[in-house]
């Protein structure tokens, strides 16, 4: 049983309450600006999203253009997105947990800041250069070699940064986060520097250039973004309840049965590939063994929450984390049956995948950022959020969004590999089957739009002036002091 | 737990592991692939150069490979071989030369490993890429009419004008494909995995 940072909750002392609060001084700018930059990304990456999802079902929509055609968009879209977005605004949220929970200030705010700076560059560069016909085409790894030096450059800033705050920490045991924090900014590194040096310095070469390139893609999600999102959840929950984590023992279980099978897991997305069937088979093997490590976080997280569910109609950061924490129990066992043969010959190369994808992405990784950020920008900036009632237009929209995205998408890509199976079935058959549910990946895109220019506004209004005059949290359904301006 | 030591020795090693058990095994073992020589005297697959190689850019260029794969799956999984596909499944061997290989991992349009051999018609080509719903009603795949050339009609018809449905009132003006149509349609006529290969009886 352990909470983060031993003595959280009521009771705190007075001197725990300052340190915090100076911990969180040193924070604020470097995150904030990790944050920021990752909002504007989002809606950077919503407006290529919409674009690319009306060009699906309505080609002729600005067709003329070479550089807006559907085969740049897209893979800039998920650029913008997983780069600028997801990573950026998962960077904000690790430094700010690592110093939280290592009990230290954060250090060299300045390089940070550049960093973050430079990163941006890379995102903008490596964007432009995709949509001027430069992507490489290879999955998740589409910026040119140039701009993925860059980005390298700063993850190991962020691996480095990373281990000094380790190295300082001022208390002896390591928190559950920590782990996976540090899982996080190890593997990452690793692997973004490995495949691009393996693919573009073809050091793999024919289909092992495919292998690479899935070992690689789907770790993004399992040792990079995963590992920031359960790090957020494990720390989020015990503070907003106020209880420890069930069990130590399930945490421990969870962690490293996820370090031994995710790495493994990859292979998965060359089902029936020319490739040797062994390595296809060890990404089955790798994804199906994912249910050991996904249903002991499950347990562990539903056993911290049970009996407090009725908080969820008050607090934004736990509506926000709770949502996420079930989805990641949701994507990640629909993503190990997906990796069964059976399964994978009907909606392998169906929007079945895309569907699921944006489950990961979207329905857990963002959703645990929007929890932290609901939780930690007012602790950094030292302001309220002006309006309960945005933060929930904000959920809903996601919420609603989503759904609407992954029920129409899976649903058409279930059907659409059915009738591929079928050679009976014409192919323009297939996919004029499908267009009335790309119509609804559309519609669901704008709401989940909508609810990120509410986010965006939101976040305007809490750096405004008028903000400063603001006291007590934003919860839904409470009504709070508001101080007038003297 | 308390101990760092094991916490940094355990993430690294669960990741080395992993790169050298998905990477640099299957590269020891097909880094001795070879092209086939068939009873042509043709050793395949052939390296792409010339026009293929640019339009191999082209297609990577223009992220054709966000809907199209490049694979066939085997008879018994899936029914690439039945739809016509390809008459075998690919193999490691087929993509030897492919720097990357587009195997892709969607098919809102059709795999195009032998398309090739399947669509040997450099017309019906330049046809689909300019208006792809002429050849493929209820198509989805976007227009590629940047990639060809309107010119005035001068003396009859040119040889490589496409053959487009007559519009009454509009100007004497033909349509020619451009470089780039010409490089992307001789590296889609190149796509042909038909040739016989050991790995598949």
């Amino acid at each position: 049983m352990e909470t983060p940072g031993q003595g959280a909750g009521p009771g705190v002392d007075r001197d725990e309450v300052l340190r915090r609060a100076e911990i969180d001084a040193s924070c604020r700018t470097p995150v904030m600006a990790f944050f920021a930059s990752g909002v504007f990304w989002l809606l950077v990456g919503s407006a290529l999203a919409l674009l690319a999802s009306w060009k699906m079902h309505s080609p002729e929509f600005l067709a003329d253009w070479a550089w807006l055609t559907f085969g740049r968009v897209r893979p800039a879209h998920l650029s913008v997105v997983a780069y600028g977005w997801a990573s950026m605004a998962g960077i904000g949220a690790l430094l700010w947990l690592e110093a939280r929970l290592c009990r230290v200030r954060l250090p060299w705010p300045g390089l940070l800041l550049a960093g973050c700076a430079l990163w941006n560059v890379a995102v903008a560069g490596g964007t432009v250069e995709i949509l001027a016909g430069r992507g490489t085409s290879v999955e998740w790894l589409e910026f040119p070699p140039f701009w993925a030096v860059l980005l390298g450059v700063v993850f190991l800033l962020i691996t480095v940064v990373s281990m000094m705050m380790f190295a300082a920490r001022r208390v002896a045991h390591i928190y559950v986060s920590q782990w996976y924090l540090f899982g996080a900014v190890l593997w990452f590194p690793f692997l973004y520097v490995m495949a691009n040096v393996l693919i573009h310095g073809e050091l793999a070469r024919g289909v092992t250039q495919a292998a690479t390139n899935w070992w690689f893609a789907h770790n993004v999600l399992g040792l990079w973004l995963t590992p920031i999102g359960l790090a957020a959840v494990y720390y989020l929950l015990p503070k907003i309840l106020g209880v420890p984590i069930y069990s130590y023992h399930l945490s421990l279980l969870g962690f490293w049965t996820l370090a031994l099978f995710y790495n493994w897991a990859g292979t998965h997305h060359l089902i029936g590939g020319p490739l040797p069937a062994w390595l296809v088979t060890v990404g089955v093997v790798g994804s199906v063994m994912m249910l050991i490590p996904v249903g002991t976080v499950a347990l562990n997280h539903h056993m911290t929450t049970r009996g407090h569910f009725w908080r969820l109609k008050e607090s934004p950061t736990l509506r926000f984390t709770v949502f996420g924490a079930m989805a990641y129990t949701a994507v990640s066992v629909q993503g190990s049956l997906t990796a069964l043969r059976s399964v994978n010959e009907v909606v392998h190369f169906t929007h079945y995948t895309v569907a699921h994808a944006h489950l990961g992405v979207y329905a857990f990784y963002s959703m645990v950022i929007w929890a932290v950020m609901y939780y930690a920008v007012p602790r950094l900036t030292g302001r309220e959020w002006p309006s309960a009632r945005l933060i929930g237009v904000h959920f809903w929209c996601a919420a609603v969004g989503m759904a609407v995205y992954w029920v129409g998408l899976t649903w058409a890509g279930v059907h659409q590999g059915l009738q591929m199976n079928n050679p009976e079935v014409g192919f323009l058959e297939v996919v004029r089957y499908t267009v009335p549910y790309l119509w609804s990946r559309s519609l669901a895109g704008v709401l989940m739009t909508a609810g990120h220019l509410v986010f965006a506004y939101h976040l305007l209004k809490l750096a405004s002036p008028s903000a400063r005059w603001i006291r007590g949290p934003a919860l839904f359904g409470r009504r709070r002091l508001q101080e007038v301006a003297p | 737990m308390s101990r760092a030591p094991l916490l940094y020795v355990g993430i690294l090693l669960t990741i080395i592991a992993s790169s050298l058990g998905l990477v640099l095994l299957p590269e020891q073992q097909l880094r001795g692939l070879d092209p086939v020589v068939g009873d042509d005297g043709v050793a395949r697959p052939v390296e792409p150069g010339g026009a293929v190689a640019e339009g191999r850019e082209l297609y990577r260029a223009l992220g054709c490979m966000y809907c199209h794969s490049q694979q066939v799956r085997p008879e018994g999984f899936g029914a690439d071989v039945d739809r016509g596909w390809g008459e075998r499944r690919t193999v490691p061997r087929d993509h030897i030369f492919d720097r990357p290989p587009l195997l892709g991992t969607m098919r809102t349009g059709p795999d195009l490993a032998n398309i090739g051999a399947r669509q040997p018609s450099e017309g019906w080509h330049y046809l689909h890429l300019y208006e792809p719903t002429l050849t493929s009603p209820g198509s989805t795949l976007p227009p590629f009419r940047f990639l060809f050339e309107e010119r005035e009609q001068v003396l009859g018809h040119p040889p490589d004008a496409l053959e487009l449905p007559a519009r009454p009132d509009g100007p004497a003006r033909v349509i020619v494909p451009g470089p780039q149509a010409r490089a992307l349609v001789a590296y889609l006529k190149s796509l042909d995995h038909s040739y016989p290969v050991p790995e598949v009886p």
